[in-house]
């Protein structure tokens, strides 16, 4: 019935504006049929085009009064601030570009709107004003991508750093499973071949013969130790994935067949980012939103949400299958004590096949 | 058509037969009927297309609710009309190759290239006839396989339009890498030909079929935009193919270009030694001239229009010359932006930055003289025109955050998240679209013979316009909060409950948007039939197009082809009765032909 009841509807709405149109249409008969722009029509669309420029404005400016807060969250880690610096000078580039050239060529679009008898001013050429539009943006852009490959080079350099945690992430169809080291700080080998050994207990794939990999550990939940370098060794079993943690400006795709390597150094701990104002109000924020959903859900005589506390994620940023929406990992960081002491409650791999 | 005209036309083809109705509206072999072909081919698919988006926002937008329209267009794939999540990822993926290869490539170049290379270098058709035609149903053929793949069991490829292997190589991976994977190739391999044979044909026909006088510094920048869009094509196009081949290969014949060290749903697989990232760099070295085969022609086709209605010469007529060349060039060094993450060596993320920074400045060369030549224009607002000012206007909102997405420090955070959607949406998305309308608006009474109507026009562009920022501008914002795209709902984070709101201000928009597509679709399908008859030169423009007759006829012009004695832009020019001088009228004695 719903079924029926729908259809009809959708052709209704389409027969309606259909019919809205040919109205209009038919409405017009009397009128002069000249379908090529008169000076009324210059006129009223001349208007119209300087009304859009404001109602770009006011989009610009209401889009960042109702959902300013949610862009670029609070970066917490050491090179976030570079990245940070580096995106609002771009933007602020574009926004001085942007008022400037839609105000000319909105305002030139009404300005110059026609009328009959008037006529164009013959002006083909000024090698003087493109060469300055040529330079100008050669200049800025060519200020934009040295202070961007700087940053750049600064971020993905091979770390050299020895007292780094070397961290595998480890990516499959639809969840993340993190590897440590362990007390050797040497990753063993691994490979996709071994994850049938001890009935499926090798999570990872390690390679049982190969010492280094025994005291590994592997987790389902990444710790990290605030003011240490992680370098991130990425590995994936079946697909493409991406490591994406945006609170670290931090992204790498994992790829089937090879290793890929991201390295960051958390500055912010979970409870430090948790007491921060800008996290607290957005927890706030996402409450209110979620408490008035749990009434409804409540009255549906469903459950209700649960409250929501903040925690680091990482998500998965590229396309994998049918639940990509949901693969997601928790991340803690702790202070080094805390994380030793995590550390220590947790099963190594030699542990864990036994 | 004059009997004598009828008559010297017949001698100018001595092999002139009689059409029958498969000749004349089917396998023809005439430019004019082809270019129609593939526009009412390109609006159909379009349709198709366009459809899909909007159901994917309605799920975006009210992710919980069940809707009836579901039911009824995906039946068992949406059970009691809740969306499955592999179906809306077939959605996003068909949306998208529809939108960029059906609709955008060929429904845009196809149609325009075609109608406009032979008439407005003043030659009879293109230089092969039957190339022609065979590249049309190759395209049309390939429609009918994307289209068909629709409905296979398990549903159409869903790894998005990018179909990046493993995902879109091992059937294990999701249903829609089995049987609706292969149709997309099978698909798009045939497209690859049909664009192909097209393109050839349009670089041979400019450099050959020009009437005398058209040297190439007089041609119109629309003949320009798809002379260099043809040669991309031709360049790109074949890469695109040998990576569609060797996905078959890997899919089919168990070879492992793509794929290597993999273990799905309890098995290791054979596959030893391929990259993913292979197939990346294939891809995205078509993927990424690609953006500009689609954007070109539709700045080509604006340049045209602004002119013509501005009553100016075009700005700058070499240097826009010279910055689609300069954009050509750059285009098919800059692939890599796309793979800033991807695992590849960080040092190539550094050259790719570079030059893609460098697009950066051909673009604003072409927008700023875009604005210059209506400085001080006598606007004839059509709306053929709002749509290319409505385009210059998203080509600079949407190509300033490639700034952004181009610098591979910042491409890290906001790579594949809806910042993307937002960027390429609106720069080539939208603008390209709107360049389509632009064309059609402007080349209907040459294509029909009839007029579309303006008012209709101007209510389709209006409500467009305001639609397309409210629904792409939003995303910004989400994309920068750090929402990926492709994600079938964002319920699973909590974190991302307050973006909810602005998903709903997005569908509305969209949906707005694709009704104001049924006034124009009407508009389109009325006046064809019915809209008021054209004259001969309706908007007064300089172009070849407008000097021959209003009744289709092979060969184009009765008689002589028009020999051109100037550039296409002498608008307004001093000493002239008439704001406009076409470009087969002979210089006046002691008039300097602008030499710009």
């Amino acid at each position: 019935m719903t079924l029926i009841l729908t259809f009809t509807v959708l052709i209704l709405v389409a027969i309606s504006i259909w019919q809205i149109t040919k109205i209009f249409e038919l409405s017009q008969v009397n009128k002069e049929n000249n379908q090529v722009a008169t000076d009324a029509d210059n006129n009223y669309n001349g208007k119209l085009m300087f009304a859009f420029l404001l109602f770009l404005y006011g989009l610009t400016l209401y889009s960042f009064w109702a959902w300013g807060d949610v862009l670029l969250p609070e970066a917490a880690s050491e090179h976030g601030s570079d990245y940070d610096n580096l995106m609002w000078i771009s933007f602020a580039i574009i926004f001085f570009v942007q008022t400037i050239t839609q105000a000319l060529l909105h305002y030139f679009a009404y300005k110059y709107r026609g009328e009959k008898g008037k006529k164009a001013l013959f002006y083909a050429d000024n090698d003087r004003l493109e060469a300055i539009w040529t330079i100008i943006p050669v200049i800025t852009l060519s200020g934009l991508i040295l202070y961007g490959l700087y940053t750049w080079t600064d971020i993905m350099s091979p770390s050299q750093n020895e007292e780094a945690l070397v961290v595998e992430l480890y990516a499959q169809q639809f969840n993340w499973k993190a590897r440590y080291a362990g007390s050797d700080g040497v990753l063993g080998d691994a490979n996709v071949r071994f994850l049938q050994d001890f009935d499926g207990k090798n999570l990872v794939g390690i390679d049982a013969t190969d010492p280094n990999g025994l005291d590994d550990v592997v987790v389902q939940e990444l710790h990290l130790p605030a003011g240490r370098e992680v370098i991130f060794k990425m590995r994936s079993q079946d697909v493409l994935h991406s490591a994406y943690m945006p609170f670290f400006r931090a992204q790498m795709n994992c790829v089937p067949g090879m290793i890929t390597e991201f390295a960051f150094t958390p500055v912010i701990t979970t409870e430090e980012m948790r007491l921060s104002p800008e996290v607290q109000a957005k927890v706030k924020k996402i409450n209110k939103i979620r408490n008035e959903k749990s009434q409804e859900l409540l009255a549906k005589g469903e459950e209700a949400l649960e409250p929501y506390e903040f925690d680091y994620l990482l998500l998965c940023n590229k396309i994998c299958g049918a639940s990509h929406y949901n693969m997601q990992m928790k991340i803690v960081v702790e202070t080094p004590e805390e994380f030793e002491k995590w550390m220590d409650q947790q099963q190594t791999f030699a542990q864990s096949i036994q | 058509m004059s009997t004598a005209a009828a008559h010297v036309h017949e001698e100018d083809h001595g092999h002139h037969h009689k059409e029958t109705f498969m000749t004349k509206y089917v396998f023809s072999q005439d430019h004019k009927m082809i270019s129609k072909q593939y526009l009412i081919t390109g609006l159909f698919m379009g349709i198709i297309g366009i459809a899909m988006s909007l159901l994917f926002r309605l799920q975006l937008a009210w992710p919980e609710q069940s809707f009836g329209v579901f039911e009824v267009l995906l039946g068992k794939w949406a059970p009691d009309g809740v969306m499955d999540p592999n179906v809306y990822l077939a959605l996003v993926t068909i949306h998208g190759t529809i939108m960029v290869f059906f609709v955008l490539t060929a429904g845009l170049s196809g149609t325009f290239s075609n109608l406009l290379i032979p008439l407005q270098i003043g030659a009879r058709d293109m230089a092969s006839g039957l190339l022609n035609m065979i590249s049309f149903w190759l395209f049309f053929l390939s429609s009918v396989i994307m289209v068909m793949s629709l409905f296979v069991e398990a549903g159409p490829a869903a790894a998005g339009w990018t179909v990046y292997p493993p995902l879109s190589a091992l059937p294990q991976a999701q249903p829609g890498s089995g049987l609706g994977m292969t149709l997309w190739l099978v698909s798009m391999a045939i497209f690859i030909a049909s664009s192909l044979l097209g393109s050839l044909n349009y670089i041979v026909t400019v450099l050959n079929l020009r009437t005398k006088g058209m040297t190439m510094t007089r041609l119109p920048l629309t003949i320009w935009a798809f002379f260099v869009t043809a040669i991309i094509g031709v360049v790109s196009f074949p890469v695109l193919l040998s990576a569609a081949l060797l996905l078959i290969m890997d899919r089919s014949f168990g070879t492992s270009f793509f794929l290597s060290d993999i273990f799905i749903q309890g098995e290791v697989l054979h596959y030893q030694g391929g990259s993913p990232v292979l197939y990346e760099h294939l891809f995205w070295f078509l993927g990424h001239p690609e953006v500009y085969i689609v954007l070109l022609p539709a700045l080509g086709i604006t340049s045209e229009i602004i002119a013509t209605n501005a009553r100016k010469p075009i700005f700058g007529y070499r240097a826009m010359i010279a910055s689609i060349l300069a954009i050509a060039f750059l285009s098919t060094i800059v692939w890599g932006h796309h793979m800033f993450i991807s695992g590849m060596n960080p040092f190539l993320g550094s050259v790719f930055t570079f030059t893609t920074l460098l697009i950066a400045i051909p673009s604003a060369v072409k927008a700023f003289n875009y604005i210059t030549t209506l400085w001080k224009g006598n606007l004839q607002l059509n709306p053929a025109m709002l749509f290319s000012i409505g385009l210059v206007s998203t080509f600079i909102s949407g190509g300033l955050t490639g700034i952004i997405l181009g610098d591979s420090t910042l491409d890290i955070n906001v790579h594949d998240t809806y910042f993307v959607v937002a960027h390429f949406h609106l720069v080539m998305g939208i603008s390209a679209l709107y360049g389509l309308f632009a064309g059609v608006y402007h080349w209907f009474p040459k294509m029909f013979k009839r007029m579309m109507n303006k008012n209709l026009g101007y209510i389709h562009f209006w409500v467009t316009a305001v639609a397309a920022y409210g629904v792409f501008f939003p995303m910004h914002f989400i994309g920068m909060a750090g929402l990926p795209r492709r994600y079938y709902t964002n319920t699973a984070f909590p974190y991302f409950d307050d973006l909810a709101d602005i998903n709903v201000v997005i569908t509305v928009f969209a949906l707005i948007a694709g009704a104001a597509q049924l006034v124009f679709l009407y508009n389109f399908i009325h006046s064809m039939f019915y809209g008021k008859p054209t004259e001969q030169n309706p908007w007064k423009s300089n172009t070849l197009e407008w000097t021959a007759p209003i009744e289709h006829m092979h060969g184009n012009w009765p008689g002589e082809i028009p020999n051109v004695h100037r550039w296409a832009y002498d608008y307004s020019k001093p000493g002239h009765e008439e704001d406009f001088v076409p470009q087969h009228i002979p210089l006046k004695k002691g008039e300097e032909e602008l030499q710009h």
